[in-house]
């Protein structure tokens, strides 16, 4: 089935798959714990039933994501030195102990405190159950921390130096954490979690406000997904900008791909909105830009030169229709968010944030769309860091265990058949889960799929309390 | 020579945590493997409600140990990994399928079959190819230039099969020793019987794995078999004897908690025997704790970190147990 295949082109197919699959979870589960302990400590403070019936809801969903998440990203521990055992002897002393501070700091915390928060609410007590679910927030936080500081290093390596045997040796661990691109990094995948999580609430907000638009529960999520994507996108769109600078700056080529700059522009750039990049001819087909607004975006000046694919070795260069096209998708979703949120702060300054059905399938429509934008960021700078692992440094091809093609293959198959079905299955619980009825605290057995509440039979406005006319949930 | 106590002292971390893994996820998995030997759902259901708090965090050393071993000896990962392929993928499937059923289960009525056939067959996977890496890195891997250089089929042999049917009766006879101290009534019973055979069976494995280990390499035999070496070294089998004892005598006299800290004992006591044949080598025949240790900057950088946090973690872990101690109450759980 893949004869013909190199084992790298394999390895990097198979690493592209199982990351492709982990990160969709962790991108939900870093905005969800957080969201559970936004509503069980407003539980806590307020003893208003609705965050604690959200958050027995939003449980079940979390321990799922959360789950799968922690099986996919076992096997991500293991895959660099099954796959690219090269990249480990030489790269690990420094990247190593920076994934060995996740586990210590991360996973440890979020493992340890998750089954108090799922099944010790009765015997820890109040306090030390909102305990135990920060504990678990902070983990993920914590745990992107570490994760982004490794990619971005091998992005914009710093502070180490070279042995005889081209083993990378940490210098200055302050320099290697905190490497030129970290923060940025860390504030756009850290907003896009958020994001991702606000849009997927709100989503499930959406349909049950269409079935019922007096279910309290669920004009609380609603409402609070559209403050969260009102007030986080701006913030977003503004880090990517930042991010987008910062990239310029240390991986010129990686720019030059996403914007399909092929060639050098001396005086302003234009920016191309659509086209059909041609690596082998070195140009966009069928382009249509604006003249000089890539150098007013990235140089924040309409006639700044900017460097194109030209100045670049041809082995130096990375796949651009990859970059290009998955760039457009990140953008463009970002601005549909944009968009989303205005719309939700018209209706609610309009008072009908509850009384909006187009609305409401509208962020039904974007409900995944956070993922997709995630997948498709990951995309544009991992394919974008390519023909490199180490940028500029330790080469694709250079970095590969001494596997055969076979063996690659045949565990590539394997990943494919288990994660689709495992995962395919996990979704399907999930998206169960979030089509049942939002039940009362009273605690329903759990098997138990019956209506708790008739739906779509009660007026909105005869039980629209005056707190949530306002939008102030 | 700071830079070599260094090394050593990372190969007590990192093996530390293999060990506690071992027997923190090998009664876990226990339970898994003894999934098919239960009467009804019922007993399935509180026989995973006895892990499900904490699982998870057991888990977590399996990637402190992988994470560990990347970050202060990322040759021997580098080597090690690519030589054990093929059980290392197989372990990886086994354990999604079974991490994941700890969930899917409750999800669904028609297809709850289904996952406990997942957690069953994860766990079984999981466990027998954690037995045959232990036996392809005792037998030896080769090594040239910095890389793996044997075949793809090294890691099966009649010496790794016989230690991956050890390491899954072992993590039987845990699991049922566990599932009698957290379980009551019939259940528990019927796992304290089936603790006989299985700690027989892992006795009579520990003792075939044992006599063959010191023939598969000259090293090993030394350990052993000389004087001096051999006068330590005949602790391990004499206090294996011990906690053989008193396993089997707490299981005749029905208690709780012996027979699972017996139990435990006996898999410390192996791993101990694995280091004393392994030292000083963390590939045998192959790589030296030393050779493959990463430069002193990459091991002091993680020590400061991992002194001060895994005392941390394990309190927090202990915590955790404790919070969910004592037996079982069926109807617990969130779902």
């Amino acid at each position: 089935m893949l004869d013909g295949y190199s084992a790298e082109i394999l390895a990097r197919v198979q690493f592209a798959f199982t990351i492709s699959f982990h990160i969709i979870f962790p991108a939900f589960s870093i905005g969800l714990a957080s969201f559970l302990a936004v509503l069980n400590a407003r539980w806590l403070w307020t003893r208003d039933e609705t965050f604690l019936i959200l958050f027995k809801y939003w449980v079940k969903i979390f321990a799922i994501a959360f789950g799968m998440g922690v099986v996919s990203g076992i096997v991500m521990s293991y895959q660099f030195g099954t796959n690219w055992a090269v990249f480990s002897d030489k790269a690990g002393p420094v990247i190593g102990p920076l994934m060995a501070y996740e586990v210590l700091t991360a996973f440890f915390l979020e493992a340890g405190f998750l089954g108090i928060m799922l099944f010790g609410r009765e015997r820890v007590g109040e306090a030390l159950h909102m305990f135990a679910t920060g504990m678990v927030a902070f983990g993920t936080l914590i745990s992107a921390t570490w994760i982004l500081s490794v990619n971005s290093w091998m992005q914009t390596p710093a502070g180490f130096s070279m042995n005889e045997l081209g083993q990378f040796i940490p210098e200055d661990w302050w320099k290697i954490v905190f490497n030129p691109s970290f923060p940025y990094r860390l504030t756009h995948m850290v907003l896009a979690a958020f994001l991702t999580t606000a849009l997927v609430v709100g989503a499930v907000g959406a349909l049950h406000l269409l079935r019922d638009r007096a279910d309290k529960p669920a004009r609380r999520m609603f409402s609070m997904a559209m403050w969260m994507l009102v007030l986080v996108t701006p913030l977003q769109i503004a880090a990517g900008d930042f991010h987008g600078i910062n990239t310029l700056e240390h991986q010129p080529a990686k720019v030059m791909a996403m914007e399909g700059h092929f060639d050098s522009h001396p005086d302003g750039a234009p920016l191309i909105l659509f086209g059909l990049p041609n690596q082998a001819e070195k140009r966009v087909d069928y382009a249509v830009e604006i003249p000089k607004l890539s150098s007013l975006i990235l140089k924040h000046d309409l006639n700044a030169p900017l460097a194109g694919l030209d100045t670049i070795p041809d082995e130096d260069e990375p796949p651009v229709a990859i970059v290009f096209f998955s760039f457009r998708v990140m953008v463009g979703l970002g601005f549909a968010m944009l968009g989303l949120g205005i719309w939700g702060l018209i209706a609610r300054a309009r008072g009908r944030l509850f009384d909006a059905p187009m609305l409401w399938r509208a962020s039904m429509v974007m409900g995944p769309m956070g993922f997709v934008a995630v997948l498709a960021g990951w995309i544009t700078t991992e394919v974008g860091r390519q023909p490199f692992t180490v940028y500029g440094l330790l080469r694709t091809s250079d970095s590969l265990s001494p596997v055969a093609a076979p063996a690659v293959a045949a565990s590539l198959i394997a990943f494919i058949i288990v994660y689709f079905f495992v995962f395919g299955a996990g979704t399907y619980y999930i998206l169960r889960l979030m089509n049942k009825p939002i039940k009362p605290v009273s605690d329903a057995p759990m098997m138990d799929d019956g209506p708790t509440r008739t739906a779509g039979t009660t007026p909105a406005a005869q039980v629209q309390d005056k707190h949530e006319d306002k939008g102030m949930t | 020579m700071l830079g070599f106590e260094l090394s050593f002292i990372w190969a007590g971390i990192i093996a530390f945590a293999v060990l506690v893994y071992v027997i923190l996820d090998g009664f876990d998995l226990g339970v898994g493997l003894l999934f098919p030997l239960t009467k009804d759902e019922k007993e399935r259901n509180v026989m995973m409600n006895s892990v499900a708090p904490i699982w998870d965090g057991n888990e977590t050393w399996l990637v402190l140990g992988g994470g560990g071993l990347f970050a202060v000896f990322p040759l021997a990962y580098a080597v090690v990994m690519p030589a054990l392929y093929m059980p290392i993928i197989l372990m990886l499937l086994g354990l999604v399928f079974r991490g994941v059923a700890f969930e899917y289960r409750w999800r669904t009525k028609r297809w709850k079959g289904t996952w406990d056939i997942a957690f069953f067959g994860g766990s079984l996977m999981a466990s027998l190819c954690q037995g045959i890496a232990l036996g392809a890195l005792v037998q030896g891997i080769e090594v040239e230039n910095r890389a793996y250089s044997g075949g793809w089929w090294d890691w099966l042999t009649p010496f790794t099969l016989l230690t991956g049917l050890a390491v899954t009766v072992g993590y039987a006879m845990l699991g049922a020793t566990w599932l009698n101290m957290k379980l009551e009534g019939r259940i528990q019973a019927h796992m304290r019987r089936l603790a006989w055979p299985f700690a027989i069976a892992t006795v009579v494995f520990m003792a075939a794995v044992s006599l063959w280990t010191p023939f598969l390499r000259y090293v090993y035999f030394e350990r052993w078999f000389t004087w001096p070496s051999m006068g330590f070294s005949f602790v391990v089998p004499v206090l294996v004897g011990l906690c053989v004892l008193g396993l089997f005598r707490g299981l005749q006299a029905q208690r709780d908690v012996q027979p699972f800290l017996c139990a435990l004992s006996l898999f410390v006591l192996g791993f101990i025997g694995i280091g004393i044949s392994f030292h000083p080598y963390i590939v045998p025949g192959a790589l030296t704790i030393e050779e493959a240790a990463a430069p002193e900057s990459s091991l002091w950088f993680t020590l400061v970190g991992t002194l001060v946090l895994i005392p941390m973690i394990l309190a927090y872990t202990a915590y955790a147990y404790w919070v969910f101690r004592g037996k079982i109450d069926p109807d617990e759980g969130y779902h």
